[in-house]
């Protein structure tokens, strides 16, 4: 064969399987966009026309604003400190021969394979059991447990990948440890920050199950949104902040997939499970 | 006499040696914040929630004797087992459908893509990152009663009266679940069928072989391991999903995460619901103990 082997040689079929399939992924997402434009309150075809109503209703709603800058600052706060525990984390784990390792990273990433209803119990069960009330504080404790194992999982490759050489060049030149670590380590390891940072945000800022069983008064949009599903009449104020969140998610996901190159993410979470 | 003061800097050096020569010692410090948390979040509470299944609800209060009487209804009253099999029923076939139609994709993507492999991966993993919540609210305004289809069937006249069985039905619990996971069941796919020695391929056509025995011979077998991790990473968070069959699944597709948030919320039991949780760790637990076994299986197979 010329160029190399069949397996070059394109299947029409599948290319269209993947076309198709890639159609299906994204279409019941966008129709939330889409009737959030409609002027009717019922999500139905055909469609009523074209109105930015929804959005301007949302715009005066004090809940809105109250529960939108609950999501921001506990998703602000838990990207910080997950991300900086995860780098900690990260660090120990592929610079130091540590017995007993593969067992903190398999108790590490528990919340990504067990049912979040259990930690969402059992979560609220321990603070219950300590008298601590239910407020943001509990909400952002529960949302660190859910980020901490993609923080991980995202700084851990950049470590590895790290040539421990330099930091030594740099040391032996004269350079303090401070000022290797900002010079020479930070600037490394930067790329998988910035992508934990990015994802460890949104995924707070998207959570609910911990949230659902762990917030106080003060609720966050997607608890919001639950309690509005249940009134008819608000459906399309719902599909217009749905819109927003799903816009907002979108972008900063790519950002940090792109940033971060997150298909080792898989790698991951594949050797924890075959307990590598 | 040697005073507390000549001792001390002895001791501080000798332990400052010890903790610079132990490469655990540092190992452990560097990361005690993070084992801080994983330990309060994690273990803790897992611990108390075992604990608390062994208590009886009392009045508003607790009856702190220790009791398997919990796990005895668990075991005896049929709504609960009637629950937890239809929990492993439901994630099971949205599982298996998951797998199964993900499978090509994966495959499309290590065999077939040569340029931007990157970007189709983002593309594929995208929509997972995104709430939750909000995909499976998009499912309910597509499968409601007078939601995308039924609205749009009808304008066309392909149907009288709207299609009741697709909302509130285990059905719309499967499709919504087969989808929001996706992403679950592509990563370990194509990471297993990239990793598939090109060349072996090659060997296989040269000495006669077909495309379809080919696959059946050397891509199937060599992606196993990805099959295995795609449906214990679909299979085990779905059985205790709370938010899907709550919002599609109406009084039939109710499974075991909605009957545990009941006992913590307007049940108000919550010894039950501990127990509940904790037989549903146990089973999750020997799942996933067969899962490992035959991952070994797998790759002692291969090797």
């Amino acid at each position: 064969m010329k160029d190399g082997t069949y397996i070059q040689q394109p299947n029409r079929g599948l290319q269209v399987y993947a076309i198709v399939f890639l159609i299906v992924l994204y279409l019941p997402v966008l129709f939330i966009p889409l009737f959030s434009f409609n002027d009717s309150i019922y999500v139905r075809f055909p469609m009523q026309g074209f109105t930015f109503n929804w959005y301007v209703d949302l715009w005066t709603r004090d809940t809105v604003w109250a529960a939108l800058k609950n999501s921001l600052t506990v998703g602000l706060w838990v990207s910080v400190i997950s991300t900086g525990l995860g780098g900690v984390a990260a660090r120990a784990i592929t610079r130091y021969r540590m017995p007993g390792q593969s067992a903190i990273i398999t108790l590490a990433m528990l919340p990504l394979i067990v049912p979040g209803v259990i930690f969402g119990v059992a979560l609220l069960v321990l603070v219950s059991r300590l008298g601590i009330p239910l407020s943001l504080y509990t909400v952002g404790f529960g949302h660190l447990i859910i980020c901490l194992p993609f923080a991980i999982a995202t700084l851990l490759p950049r470590f590895e990948g790290f040539d421990r050489s330099m930091e030594e060049a740099s040391a032996d030149l004269g350079e303090t440890g401070w000022w290797t670590f900002w010079r020479v380590t930070f600037p490394m390891v930067a790329p998988g920050i910035v992508a934990s940072l990015l994802l460890t945000f949104t995924i707070s800022f998207d959570e609910f199950i911990m949230t659902f069983f762990l917030s106080g008064t003060d609720t966050t949009l997607p608890i919001y949104i639950w309690t509005q599903l249940r009134f008819p009449r608000e459906f399309p104020a719902v599909l217009a902040l749905s819109t927003i969140i799903l816009a907002l998610s979108f972008v900063m996901v790519f950002v940090a997939l792109w940033v971060g190159r997150l298909g080792v993410v898989s790698d991951q979470v594949q050797a924890t499970i075959e307990g590598n | 006499m040697v005073s507390v003061a000549d001792t001390e800097p002895i001791a501080r050096g000798r332990f400052a040696r010890w903790f610079r020569r132990s490469e655990a010692a540092q190992g452990y410090a560097l990361m005690s914040p993070a084992l801080l948390v994983l330990i309060i979040g994690i273990a803790v509470p897992l611990i108390i929630l075992v604990v608390m299944s062994m208590w009886t609800r009392d009045g508003f209060g607790f009856d702190m004797t220790p009791t398997i009487a919990n796990y005895q209804r668990a075991a005896t009253e049929p709504i609960f087992g009637t629950l937890l099999t239809r929990s492993f029923f439901v994630s099971g076939l949205a599982t298996f459908f998951t797998v199964l139609l993900c499978y090509p994709m994966a495959y499309y993507v290590a065999f077939h893509v040569h340029r931007n492999k990157m970007l189709w991966i983002v593309l594929m993993t995208l929509p997972f990152w995104t709430s939750y919540l909000l995909r499976v609210f998009a499912w309910r305004v597509i499968l409601g009663y007078e939601g995308v289809i039924n609205s749009a069937f009808l304008s066309v006249g392909w149907i009288e009266a709207p299609l009741e069985f697709l909302l509130y039905s285990q059905t719309a619990v499967i499709i919504t679940l087969a989808h929001a996971w996706a992403a679950f069941a592509i990563l370990p796919l194509y990471v297993s069928l990239e990793k598939i020695d090109k060349s072996l391929l090659e060997a296989a056509t040269d000495l006669g072989d077909g495309p379809f025995k080919r696959f059946m011979r050397i891509t199937l077998p060599l992606s196993m391991p990805g099959v295995i991790s795609a449906c214990f990473l679909i299979f085990i968070p779905t059985t205790g999903d709370y938010i899907t069959p709550a919002l599609l699944g109406g009084p039939d597709g109710v499974m075991i995460g909605n009957l545990i948030q009941l006992q913590f919320g307007p049940v108000n039991n919550w010894p039950m619901g501990s127990a509940l949780s904790i037989v549903l760790m146990a089973w999750i637990a020997a799942l996933a103990l067969v899962f490992l076994f035959l991952t070994r299986k797998a790759k002692d197979h291969l090797a």
